[in-house]
């Protein structure tokens, strides 16, 4: 530590250069923490669920409805505790870029088989529950809009064609990622109401006595309506999360091409501008040897200039990328919620930096390190 | 008219807020033609006044004239044009452009002009022969002796046929064989080809090739 | 340039690790910045080429995307007899009604199942859809189980060669050939006759009817028709429009991905580049003392400076397009959730986006140059031979 000055005033020599390295391994690091953070918040999302509740679907396609009267023959399975039922509503509130999840559900039911995942009042539950156009909504939605308890909102459908006026009558805040605040919910009946000879629902939830019976109720289920004209695809709710990732296709390998493409580009810099100062050190270096620096400590003070740069950069790099994208709310239009650097990606990070580290400050150290003295003096650049 | 006039020449410059005056009102001209070694102790302000003489300086008071143009008074766009034109410049070392061949060096002030590329080689290759150094045209710098880069750097000072020659320690780094091999060059170019040359040294055997000498001495010049 | 670019590209190659590193480092980001361009650009133009501005496509009104519209068999009746639809050299018109589905189909590398789209048309759809046509096999034939599949997405599916049964809609069908179509979205599609495949998918309705204007410039007049038709509940597009509005979403991500990748990317290259000049300018003090003193003016080192930092930057572009250019036509496959299907498309790598590429590597350059050939130009001469 007592050779900290010495380390600083070469780190300082050449604020420029020392800040530009520094910079561009801050930019690396965060562009590569950014990148992997689309990797896994996008796993996240497919990892929400809870293991006790299963999800009905058609096995034609997810864009197929159910029959209304799988509902009682569901509730008969043995095995499942609750059922209840939703809609993707898909509709559009002023602008399709204002883009946000709408579900039309049985209220009751749906929020019972929800009971934990969030936080709503009692009256405000009941509220929605009694009026068929009334709608809840999380709390960053209400928020996002500047919308209020008891605000008049109209979307309007793609799906189900038409304007639909709805009153927020509830406002929740989410206690797990399963149950989005992002999110509206307004009434089945309201689009049955008006559609009833093709509305259907779109999906069923189930809750399950046991979530080890999952196997045995998705078994049953399934083969009980296999060759009729609306058979089903049973799986827990986590699964049927986790296949709208694989939707997206093989965005992890692309992610990670580029975090390597980056990383590697960064490194050049660094390792260049090790290089440099190194280059005109040279006569330095044969001073202090002839002072009795030894090669052991003149490696380390080398590799502890790179440690600097690259310590510098992680923590501007990676520190600016986890306080960034939380702050300003990003969710890439919804699809990435939550999207926040993980503990993971710091790690890995870290990582990198040390990497980096040792990349750009190796052979500039060792150089160093076995330069002789006499060499050095004589050194003119 | 002489060919160099300086007139109540004052250099004075600041270093760290203390200023330092190099000469005051100083008098000299320079005829065409003639042969001159600068001599003084260092610091004296020899180096100065040659950039003086060359544009590259600017003086505090007074004025300098080379060939009835007044250089004090130019901007830096005309003087670098009017350096280009008239002045052949050779320093101490580090004169050659590392990275392109003795031929390329020599050629680079004809860069400035509107010759064509025939015009130009015709000129470098006379250049070159006047300094014996025409077989060595296609070598780098790092391929010649001391000497030769020395002799390179004069062929360029010459290719433009410049008004007058400025030297500054040209023999400073080269051993006793180049050193005179150099000075009697510079002779050559004087006697046979009427070159006007200063040249600032601080070798007396550099100074006695020449055929004036003058002191320079905390600003004050004798002969 | 007074100055020889010689002396620039000579000096370049005095310190060629510290240089070629730098070049490396514009070559990374010229990369990634065609791949990331060539990636968009394969999407759109899977989807571009799918839409002609010939053909006009209705859906039910309010539907932003086929997936979500339905159109009753009258009413692709009422539309289909409209006057303006251009005919066939068999008198018959150019109107193709058509269902659209996606159906979960089993994956090819026993990865679970992906939502492809099935499409039911008539034989009439190749005419209106001029570019498809069949590449193996053969058409399906009328009242049988039997399909085509799109030349992009077959090699995804499993049981997709031709002879073999595919499973969808809790049925098997037979393939009878595969088609190719230009490299339009419908590549990713299967086909099949819209009255077999009708009580599977959806019922006894379609999704969208699609036909051909014997004059394109007609259009307007055609969608104030058919939007003012009360027995019709319907908006009319041009099919050109029509699919470039299906790809915004994915479009909008993939270019925000490049830019913000490629940007941020690019500040780090220009640093070092910048670094490197510096580096460059201060080593070579005399060098620019030399050239001010021949009479060479201050811009004309600035210039050569800066041309030397353009060209190490162009150097590396051409390695990172030299780097870049086999991803040209490697398959790649994700969601378009405007049809909430897979769609498969190609890396496509254009003229346009190489010399895009150069560019960026030339601008990196000159920005990285600017200030060291600033100070090299502004170096005091005196300061410098002394």
């Amino acid at each position: 530590m007592k050779f900290f000055p010495l380390v600083w005033a070469n780190l300082t020599r050449h604020k420029r250069r020392t800040a530009l390295t520094t910079l561009s391994v801050a930019l690396a690091l965060f562009l590569f923490a950014s990148l992997r953070s689309v990797v896994t918040t996008l796993r996240a999302t497919g990892e929400v669920g809870s293991e006790t509740r299963m999800i009905v679907q058609s096995a034609k396609a997810i864009v197929f409805f159910l029959p209304m009267s799988y509902r009682e023959r569901l509730l008969a399975v043995p095995g499942v505790q609750a059922a209840s039922w939703a809609n993707w509503f898909g509709g559009v509130y002023q602008d399709p870029k204002n883009f946000f999840a709408q579900f039309a559900v049985d209220p009751e039911s749906y929020l019972d088989v929800y009971a934990g995942d969030y936080d709503m009042p009692a009256d405000q539950r009941a509220a929605f529950i009694r009026e068929r156009t009334g709608c809840i909504v999380g709390k960053s939605l209400l928020d996002k809009f500047g919308w209020h308890l008891g605000q008049n909102v109209t979307l309007t459908g793609t799906i189900f064609e038409g304007d639909w006026p709805v009153t927020i009558r509830g406002v929740f805040r989410s206690l797990d990622p399963v149950f989005s605040e992002d999110a509206m919910l307004v009434h089945y009946d309201m689009v049955y109401e008006r559609y009833p000879t093709w509305v259907r629902p779109g999906w069923y939830v189930l809750q399950l006595k046991n979530p080890a019976l999952a196997p045995q109720v998705a078994a049953a289920i399934d083969s009980e309506f296999k060759n009729s004209s609306d058979p089903t695809k049973t799986g827990s709710e986590r699964a049927f999360n986790a296949s709208f990732v694989t939707m997206w296709g093989n965005v992890s390998f692309l992610m990670d091409s580029i975090g390597m493409a980056v990383v590697f580009a960064i490194l050049l810099v660094a390792a260049n501008s090790m290089m440099l100062s190194a280059r005109e050190r040279t006569n330095e270096v044969g001073v202090l040897k002839t002072v009795g620096f030894g090669d052991r400590l003149l490696f380390g003070l080398v590799m502890a200039e790179a440690g600097g740069i690259a310590a510098a950069g992680a923590v501007l790099g990676l520190g600016a990328a986890t306080v960034l994208w939380p702050a300003i709310h990003f969710s890439a239009m919804g699809f990435l919620p939550g999207f926040r650097v993980t503990p993971g990606t710091l790690a890995l990070g870290l990582g990198i930096a040390v990497l980096l580290a040792v990349a750009s400050g190796l052979l500039p150290a060792l150089s160093a390190a076995r330069l002789s003295a006499v060499q050095a003096l004589r050194h003119v650049e | 008219m002489a060919l160099v006039e300086l007139e109540n020449l004052t250099k004075a410059f600041s270093r760290d807020s203390q200023p330092i005056v190099v000469f005051d009102g100083l008098n000299l001209e320079f005829a065409e033609g003639s042969f001159t070694a600068l001599m003084g102790p260092s610091g004296s302000g020899k180096s100065t006044l040659l950039n003086l003489i060359a544009g590259l300086d600017r003086p505090t008071a007074g004025t300098v004239r080379v060939a009835g143009a007044e250089v004090s008074a130019m901007s830096p766009g005309a003087l670098a044009d009017w350096r280009a034109r008239h002045v052949g410049f050779v320093f101490q070392s580090y004169n050659l452009l590392p990275v392109l061949t003795a031929y390329q060096n020599v050629e680079l002030p004809l860069l400035l002009t509107r010759l064509s590329a025939a015009e130009r080689r015709e000129h470098v290759a006379t250049a070159l022969s006047v300094v014996g150094l025409s077989d060595r045209a296609e070598h780098l710098p790092r391929q010649l002796s001391g000497g030769q880069e020395q002799r390179a750097a004069i062929a360029r000072a010459i290719v433009s046929d410049p008004t007058i020659i400025l030297l500054d320690e040209p023999t400073g780094q080269l051993d006793a064989k180049s050193a005179a091999d150099v000075l009697a060059l510079l002779q050559r170019l004087n006697a046979e080809f009427h070159k006007t040359i200063l040249m600032v040294t601080h070798d007396p055997h550099a100074a006695q090739a020449a055929r004036t000498l003058l002191h320079l001495d905390k600003g004050v010049l004798t002969a | 340039m007074k100055i020889p670019l010689v002396y620039n590209i000579r000096s370049l190659a005095r310190r060629p690790v510290s240089n070629a590193m730098t070049a490396l480092g514009v070559a990374f980001v010229v990369g990634v910045f065609i791949a990331t361009l060539a990636l968009a650009n394969g999407f759109r133009m899977a989807l571009v080429k799918t839409g002609s501005p010939d053909n006009v496509v209705v859906l039910r009104k309010g539907a932003d995307s086929e997936l979500a519209s339905g159109i009753s068999r009258d009413h692709a009746a009422i539309i289909g007899a409209l006057p303006e639809i251009a005919t066939a050299s068999d008198g018959a018109p150019l109107v193709s009604p058509e269902v659209f589905v996606p159906m979960d189909i089993a994956s090819a590398s026993g990865g679970g199942a992906q939502l492809v789209v099935t499409r039911g048309v008539t034989t009439r759809a190749f005419e209106v859809r001029r570019s498809v046509h069949i590449t193996a096999g053969r058409m399906f034939a009328p009242g049988r189980d039997e399909v085509i599949i799109g030349a992009a997405i077959a090699p995804r599916l499993a049981h997709s060669a031709v002879g073999d049964t595919i499973h969808f809609g809790g049925r098997g069908w037979l393939v009878t050939g595969h088609f190719a179509a230009g490299g339009s979205a419908f590549e990713s599609e299967v086909w099949g006759q819209n009255e077999q495949l009708m009580p599977v998918l959806r019922g006894e309705f379609f999704q969208v009817v699609v036909f051909r204007l014997r004059d394109r410039s007609r259009f307007g007049a055609v969608q104030q028709k058919l939007q003012n038709d009360p027995r019709l509940q319907v908006d009319a597009r041009r099919e050109s429009d029509f699919y470039a509005s299906q790809s915004v979403v994915l479009r909008t991500i993939l270019n925000f991905l490049a830019i913000f990748i490629t940007s941020i990317m690019a500040v780090g290259a220009i640093f070092g580049a910048v670094n490197t000049m510096y580096a460059a300018v201060a080593s070579r003090t005399s060098e620019i003392a030399v050239l001010l003193t021949l009479g060479f003016r201050p811009r004309s080192v600035l210039a050569s400076f800066l041309a030397e930092a353009a060209f190490l930057a162009l150097v590396g572009g051409l390695v990172g397009c030299l780097v870049a250019l086999p991803i040209n036509g490697i398959v790649t496959s994700t969601t378009n959730w405007s049809s909430f299907s897979m769609i498969a498309f190609q890396f496509l790598v254009t003229p346009r986006i190489l010399v895009e590429g150069l560019i960026f590597s030339l601008v990196m350059g000159v920005l990285g140059g600017f200030f060291p050939a600033r100070r090299a130009a502004r170096m005091p001469v005196v300061e410098a031979i002394r």
